[in-house]
């Protein structure tokens, strides 16, 4: 009879500190150290020598960001908070280019539009570094590549609660970034 | 007599200073009120409860005496029909005191509706999560400004207040002004408060919008009318330009770097209508910051900036780490605010 | 002269229980009704007490899960400005506190206990529909385990158990939170409209012959108004939480104002259900109350048709309050005062019941055993939460009270006092009636103090607290507020509370180990059940009973009478007319199968893909069929082998 209890008192207590791999995790506190991390405000061109965009900007890495749905979720308020929207509206595109669509100028990998936001680009993209915090804009950027499908679905937001502009990111259609615009440093080497 | 009951269970329990009770300290007529009906129910529900709890020892000392007295099972009809004419006499009573409480409370509603006639001003609270945008609204729109977290009132003014939300359901409650109003995203919600007693009242948020419903906390301070004019037309003014040049540095920072991205300070280039952030340019007019999280002094002050999630952790402002001669130029412009 | 191709059923020469003597008669009816042994019998198990037994079981660990919860949150509450838990844990601590306590607990609890006993008390061998039975079991298990595992991958909901939007929306409810919230709901709304159509057919047609309407035991009242209740409330939430999981997942507008929804529908429709909810946990507790209460004083209930209509009318009125949960949100105020009058009307059957009761207890001759000791606290803290409840049908006051630690005193009070104590009375009650053994009496004493105890320490402070203007779902408060001292009260008064679980556990525990000696009716109560071994075996009735009145084993003292006529070589019960309850038909019962559990496998899998995709909706149907199929197919009624029939069984 107790043996019975134990076991199956032992199973749950195992099952449970098994699902503890797979914990999602909440960072609404963005990591001080990141921020210390900040390079002071030089505005870099576009064009970089040598291939590589400089990834020492910030230490930390981006793979956490896009299979949270929180910090997604964080990317989408900061993409209307910081009007991302006056330029490149929901995703179609206005005076900006659309970035919903499966064209990237500047490389559809994370530390692509990381760069993009922080340094600014040619004919009018503003340079953010200095104005949004290094997290911020990692989530900004996971939020960009969920607007063409590119986020796993139980991590992509949903609809905002205002008028609905597009679909929402869960039922957006996948967009596999094409070749077309300056293709990314790593996709240069390929040719 | 309730009065002393409350002060004596508040003073037990509670300490020397008062909390936002409904039971003391009610600084209008809408409390009152309201105040006025708890009483009569506590006292009617407490002598129910006693008296049912009377009945229920006395009904197991008569059935335990029963049992041992009288071994003979079922009862006599004429004791059933008494027993029927005590339950009646039971469920007529409760249908008498439950019409009296129905009554009270529709009494005091309608008083309540009464109360809210005639408003001299109106004043438009958003609901963020987790602080409160108050917009003092004007004739002209030159005469409006917005302010955060702290209202002022003059006593004895009827004020209409338009509540919305930017985003969750938020509840604007001050327990000694009045009860509760839902703010609900999508529609205005009106409550109108009236309060009569000069002096500092808290308020907070009571309806769970998130990380921070615990401290979205709400100042409202009732002053005389001379005081509150001159508190609006020094709230309408632009921040004064700062003078010293650590202060200007100080302005430049916060124009060039994150602040401005969401906080505005009128007079300065980071103006305009933004309501992702409060806005600042009367900052040091306030009494606290984070919505009652902390007290408005430059220690907190430069805490909350460098780190907000280590007063109130969830917020969606970010941390501002910066070297020390720009974050001490920051606070002194900071201080300016007046 | 039939036509060559339809199977003419002889039943006139088949094998009836009044052909074989009493004791070989149990043997035929062991062999009959006997699962296939080991794990693949339990899995096919469809006897309403082994499913009763898994719900009461089940839902008593989430009782303790969710209980422990509760002791982390008082922890962080006992002293002010604490870290121990921070925002994010105790959002979800709070919700699953109370979402699993709600749904997981309380209404399976009684759904597990209307399963159990409801056959049982009316006469019958099984519950109606018992592959249903079975499958809403397994839905309901899978549900409850969805949400732990949530909890312990930091997904767990965390907008509190009502849920509201936008914040559970999908704007500012990040990640699958809501959904897990969301799915729960549809999980144990199933299994409850399941358990809800089984009770009402069940009461309705199996009943004992001669146990008319009016000689039903008051808690098969109970549970027929309360399965009532479930039929007509539960689907309203479960299409609120469906508009939900659309809103995230598929970006429809249901409670989006900017494109035409509206924020207050989700409180209308799931306040429209979860109102009835306290309900239908109140009225069967009521119902189990009022069978210990009508035990011990030796009499037959006081007041039966007014007792009845009591319930009949709390289970109408029900349906008309929901509206005082949402005094504050600025509805037209007229409306609200119809609500506030409906609301405070219906403490009127409540108070009906009570006042039978304590007639009862009056004229009766008072025997105080264990049970009645819950009853006593019954009275102390319901009341008081019922009281409570009055105040805050006022539409004025509730403006003040809402919101505040009044509510969480209000519904502890309510449910701690008018749903739980109950069911510890019926677990003392019923205990050896189930398992053969009666638990023990001195640790039952100090369980019962430390939960009277604390629970009016835990929740007068909070009452008190709420009057001082503490607001709920706070994960902690200011040092300036002058809350400490009630707060550390109500942490110690909650965890005298945890402690009395905690022994009451090691009390069931502990007693389970012994061995069974309990009598057949250790209390000397009237119902039917009490004429059955301890445990009853699975087929319940030897022969059919016969009634003939409202306490059947106190007005025919000696053996019961009985109806016979039911085969012995096949699973049969008696089915009879709704009123009046005389004999109808013979009807076969199912033979325990798998197809519930796989069934509800095939259902687990596609709501939880659902949550994730809208697909897994479309394309599970097919499987789905295929199972239902597979469980609805006819199957030849085939006798077992017999254990031995002799030539002595055809005998006329």
């Amino acid at each position: 009879m107790w043996w019975r209890i134990a076991t199956i008192t032992l199973l749950f207590v195992t099952a449970a500190s098994a699902l503890t791999y797979w914990r999602g995790s909440r960072d609404y506190r963005p990591s001080l150290l990141a921020e210390a991390n900040r390079s002071g405000g030089i505005t870099m061109s576009a064009v970089t020598a040598g291939g590589q965009p400089s990834q020492q900007l910030s230490p930390e890495t981006n793979s956490h960001y896009e299979v949270n749905g929180f910090d997604v979720n964080e990317g989408k308020r900061l993409y209307q908070w910081f009007n991302c929207v006056g330029c490149h509206a929901n995703g179609g595109g206005d005076i900006g280019p659309p970035l919903m669509d499966d064209k990237w100028i500047y490389g559809s990998e994370p530390r692509n539009i990381y760069q993009t936001i922080t340094e600014g680009r040619p004919n009018g993209m503003p340079s953010f570094r200095g104005k949004i915090a290094d997290a911020q804009i990692w989530q900004i950027v996971a939020y960009v590549r969920s607007m063409s499908g590119l986020v796993a679905i139980q991590a992509a937001p949903g609809r905002n609660d205002d008028i609905q502009a597009k679909p929402p990111e869960t039922m957006a259609p996948t967009q596999p970034p094409k070749k077309g615009g300056t293709p990314a440093p790593d996709e240069r080497s390929s040719q | 007599m309730n009065r002393a009951a409350a002060i004596l269970a508040g003073a037990a329990l509670a300490g020397c200073s008062r909390n936002p009770s409904i039971l003391l300290d009610t600084a209008g007529p809408h409390a009152n009120e309201i105040q006025w009906l708890f009483w009569l129910f506590f006292w009617v529900c407490a002598a129910v409860w006693l008296c049912v709890i009377g009945l229920l020892g006395f009904a197991t000392w008569r059935g335990l005496r029963r049992w041992r007295d009288t071994p003979a099972p079922a009862t006599a009809p004429a004791e059933e029909r008494r027993l029927v004419a005590w339950v009646s006499t039971g469920v007529g009573l409760t249908f008498a005191i439950l019409t009296l409480f129905v009554g009270a409370s529709y009494a005091v509603d309608r008083k309540l509706i009464s109360l809210d006639s005639g408003p001299t001003m109106e004043i438009q609270i958003t609901g963020h999560q987790w602080w409160w945008e108050i917009q003092y609204l004007g004739e002209t729109p030159s005469a409006q400004f917005t302010t955060a977290n702290e209202l002022h009132v003059p006593s004895g003014s009827t004020v209409k207040l338009k509540l919305r939300s930017s985003d969750v359901i938020h509840s604007f409650w001050i327990p000694n002004v009045a009860g509760k109003r839902d703010i609900i995203p999508g529609r205005e919600n009106e409550a109108t408060i009236r309060v009569d007693r000069d002096g500092v009242w808290h308020g907070r948020c009571a309806e769970f919008c998130g990380y921070q419903h615990a401290f979205m906390g709400l100042t409202l301070i009732a002053e005389t009318p001379d005081k509150f004019e001159k508190w609006k037309a020094s709230q309408r003014l632009p921040a004064a330009a700062p003078q010293s040049d650590e202060e200007k540095r100080g302005q430049e920072i916060f124009e060039t770097g994150p602040c401005g991205a969401c906080h505005v300070i009128r007079g300065t280039s980071a103006d305009g209508h933004s309501n992702y952030a409060p806005e600042l340019t009367h900052l040091k007019s306030r009494s606290s910051i984070g919505a009652g999280a902390a007290p408005n002094v430059k220690g907190y002050l430069g805490a909350w900036i460098l780190d907000p999630h280590g007063i109130k952790p969830g917020v969606h402002m970010p941390p501002n780490l910066q070297n020390a001669d720009d974050f001490q130029a920051l606070l002194a412009y900071l201080e300016t605010l007046k | 002269m039939s036509p060559p191709d339809i199977e003419v059923v002889d039943d006139q020469h088949v094998p009836r229980d009044v052909d074989v003597p009493l004791e070989r008669l149990r043997d035929h009816l062991d062999n009959t009704w006997r699962l296939p042994p080991g794990l693949f019998g339990w899995l096919c198990s469809i006897d309403h007490k082994s499913i009763g037994r898994r719900y009461i079981v089940t839902a008593f660990i989430h009782l303790l899960l969710a209980g422990a919860l509760a002791m982390a949150l008082r922890v962080q509450l006992a002293f002010p400005e604490q870290q121990i838990l921070g925002p994010d844990q105790y959002n979800q601590f709070f919700t699953m506190h109370g979402t699993v306590m709600m749904f997981l607990f309380a209404v399976p609890m009684v759904e597990g206990v209307m399963i159990y006993l409801v056959p049982l008390m009316i006469g019958s061998r099984i519950i109606a529909f018992p592959r249903l039975n079975a499958f809403s079991y397994y839905v309901y298990l899978v549900g409850g385990l969805m949400v732990w595992a949530s909890f312990f991958l930091n997904s767990a909901p965390d907008a509190g158990w009502f849920s509201y939007p936008p914040l559970a929306g999908p704007e500012y409810g990040a990640g699958k939170r809501s959904d897990v919230f969301a799915q729960m709901i549809t999980f144990t709304e199933v299994a409850a409209l399941a358990v809800a159509v089984e009770i009402i057919v069940t009461v309705l047609k199996l009943r004992a012959p001669g146990m008319s309407l009016d000689r039903m035991p008051i808690f098969v009242w109970s549970s027929l108004v309360t399965s009532f209740i479930i039929v007509f409330s539960m689907p309203s939430v479960v299409l609120g939480s469906t508009f939900l999981l659309l809103d995230r997942l598929v970006g429809t507008h249901f409670y989006n104002p900017a494109e035409g929804g509206d924020v207050l529908l989700w409180q209308h429709l799931f306040w429209y259900f979860a109102h009835p909810e306290v309900y239908i946990i109140f009225l069967p507790s009521i119902g189990l109350a009022s069978h210990v209460v009508e035990t011990f004083s030796r009499r037959p209930m006081f007041g039966y048709p007014a007792v009845v209509l009591a319930l009949i009318s709390n289970g109408l009125l029900s349906f008309g309050l929901w509206v005082h949960h949402m005094f504050a949100t600025g509805l037209p105020r007229l409306g609200n005062s119809f609500f506030a009058a409906s609301s405070m009307t219906i403490a009127i059957p409540s108070g009906l019941v009570l006042f039978c009761w304590l007639a009862t207890i009056a004229s009766g001759r008072l025997r105080f055993k264990l049970p009645m000791l819950w009853i006593v606290s019954f009275f102390i803290l319901f009341v008081m939460g019922g009281l409570s409840g009055v105040m805050l049908a006022s539409v004025p006051l509730d403006l003040q009270l809402t919101d505040t630690y009044v509510l969480p005193s209000h519904i502890h009070f309510v449910l701690i006092g008018g749903a739980v104590a109950p069911l510890v009375a019926a677990t003392f009650f019923w205990f050896p009636k189930m398992t053969g053994r009666l638990l023990n009496v001195p640790l039952g004493l100090v369980q019962w103090m430390l939960f009277t105890i604390g629970g009016l320490s835990a929740f007068g402070s909070m009452f008190l607290l709420g009057l001082s203007g503490m607001t709920r779902r706070v994960y902690s408060y200011p040092h300036t507020m002058q809350w400490d001292t009630l707060n550390l009260i109500a942490s110690v008064g909650a965890w005298l509370l945890g402690l009395s679980f905690v022994l009451f556990t090691i009390n069931i525990l502990w007693t389970l180990s012994r061995p069974t000696k309990a009598p057949e009716n250790p209390w000397q109560a009237s119902g039917l059940e009490w004429s059955l071994p301890s445990p009853p075996p699975i087929y319940n009735f030897v022969l059919a009973p016969f009634v003939s009145s409202r306490t059947p084993l106190w007005d025919s003292p000696g053996p019961l009478p009985v109806v016979g006529g039911l085969r012995f070589d096949r699973r049969e019960v008696l089915v009879t007319t709704v009123v009046e309850a005389e004999p109808d038909m013979r009807d076969p019962v199912p033979e325990p199968t798998v197809w519930p559990f796989i069934a509800a496998m095939v259902t687990s899998v596609i709501l939880i893909a659902s949550m994730y995709a809208p697909q897994p909706v479309a394309w599970g149907a097919i499987p789905f069929a295929i199972v239902m199929v597979a469980w609805l197919y006819p199957r030849r009624m085939v006798s077992p082998p017999a254990a031995s029939v002799g030539p002595q069984a055809h005998q006329a």
